[in-house]
């Protein structure tokens, strides 16, 4: 049985969630990563995704996160996200807007660097619209 | 001597203002109570983000590929400072204390040799300035049309700023705002972002524990750094929005005040002339009955 542990998701204009949650799904930019209780200190940015949180109770809940990045220490984990929404209030049509603003950038991109840069953001946005339209 | 018309005119005249201050007064509280809230929610993040820079930091001493947002590039030849004001006026010396501030130190920069360049958030702080400094706002930022800021409006000014810094275009930056201590207690503050300056002292007993970074130090910090400066900017536009309600409410309170005693002080003489007038026709009456 996983023990719970602090789990704390803040966006720069509220704190989203700070309670004991039995494990979380986070979407590291190199790799989904999962998080239990006294999980080594580890620190990764966050690319686009989805952020999956096992309350105490059993109950999963799910947030659309962009841009950020995750620390697990001895506390906790702590999720530090641009932009954090629980995805029951994400509509698709805000999402759109996030591919199109992307597709853009994809356009605009000048050198092969940044152009590079804007094509993961545009497949990893794609990816989630795509897994949200299949729920 | 005004007339007792005139005197009439001016007490209703002043009660006309009372009611708008008043009433100003009372927006001004409400929307404080709004800023504050805004501003004490956005706090965790930017406590977090200082300590997760505290702890990087430490695995970055004493090496010296530390990325430029850091580090500095190496001179202090030109400043750039961020001049963060209201967008209307009538909130006392909000205003003109940040931009006050921001004239002594562009004046001392100056008089150092320096360049300085200056960036004005807000329409008010740009007003001020440009008398003595017109030549070296580069932009005015204008967030007029912005109901409550979000983190979106930070972000937009800190891309500028960044791609400005990546161009090379200044050395230091230096960031001007209200902190926000009480309602009647607002004091303009420079802080400096560019090259970044980290939190002292706040190193906390798991910056010694060896952490595992995914991608490594490098990348995170370079990942970090620029997002910190957006946090801060945003930062220091909430404290401005309450900053700027809170003094306007202590303006308005003293003005609603003021008004009241003027009322006080017209409605005196106002009754003392109206009595003088009644005894004056009563003497003419009586003296023009005793002269029969």
């Amino acid at each position: 049985m996983a023990q719970p542990f602090q789990f704390e998701l803040v966006s720069p204009e509220r704190l989203l969630v700070s309670e004991k949650v039995l494990e979380v799904t986070v979407p590291g930019s190199e790799g989904e990563f999962g998080v239990l209780k006294d999980h080594s200190p580890f620190m990764s940015t966050v690319r686009p995704g989805l952020l999956k949180v096992r309350k105490d109770g059993g109950q999963v809940v799910e947030f659309f996160v962009r841009g950020g990045f995750a620390d697990v220490n001895g506390n906790g984990l702590t999720v530090l996200a641009e932009m954090a929404v629980p995805v029951t209030e994400l509509k698709a049509d805000v999402l759109a807007q996030h591919v199109k603003d992307a597709e853009e950038d994809v356009a605009d991109a000048r050198d092969d660097a940044s152009r590079q840069k804007a094509e993961m953001l545009l497949s990893q946005l794609r990816e989630i619209q795509a897994a949200l339209k299949a729920a | 001597m005004p007339s007792l018309k005139d005197l009439r005119n001016r007490i209703a005249s002043v009660k006309a203002t009372q009611k708008i201050t008043k009433a100003m007064k009372m927006v001004a509280a409400a929307k404080l109570r709004r800023a504050q809230e805004a501003a004490e929610a956005a706090r965790p993040y930017a406590e977090r983000m200082d300590q997760v820079l505290a702890n990087i930091a430490v695995a970055f001493e004493g090496r010296d590929d530390a990325p430029k947002l850091m580090s500095g590039t190496g001179h202090d030849q030109v400043h750039l400072l961020i001049v963060a004001t209201a967008e209307r006026g009538l909130c006392g010396g909000f205003n003109s204390s940040i931009a006050k501030l921001a004239r002594e130190r562009a004046r001392s920069l100056i008089a150092q040799g320096k360049e300085v360049k200056i960036l004005c958030v807000g329409k008010k702080g740009y007003d001020a300035i440009k008398r003595e400094f017109g030549k070296l706002v580069l932009r005015t930022i204008e967030l007029r049309g912005v109901k409550s800021i979000g983190y979106a409006n930070a972000a937009e000014i800190a891309d500028l700023v960044l791609s400005m810094y990546d161009k090379g275009e200044f050395d230091v930056c230096t960031l001007m705002y209200a902190e926000f201590k009480s309602v009647i207690s607002q004091v303009p503050t420079a802080l400096q972002i560019i090259p970044a300056k980290l939190p002292e002292g706040k190193v906390s007993s798991d910056a010694a524990q060896v952490y595992e970074y995914e991608p490594d130090e490098a990348e995170i910090l370079t990942d970090i750094l620029p997002r910190n400066i957006a946090v801060q900017i945003f930062r220091a536009l909430l404290e401005n929005a309450a900053s700027e309600q809170g003094a306007r409410m202590s303006a308005m309170d003293n003005a609603t005040r003021n008004a009241g005693d003027m009322i006080k002080k017209l409605t005196l003489k106002y009754n003392r002339q109206r009595q003088a007038q009644i005894t004056k026709e009563l003497i003419e009456i009586i003296s023009g009955a005793e002269a029969l």
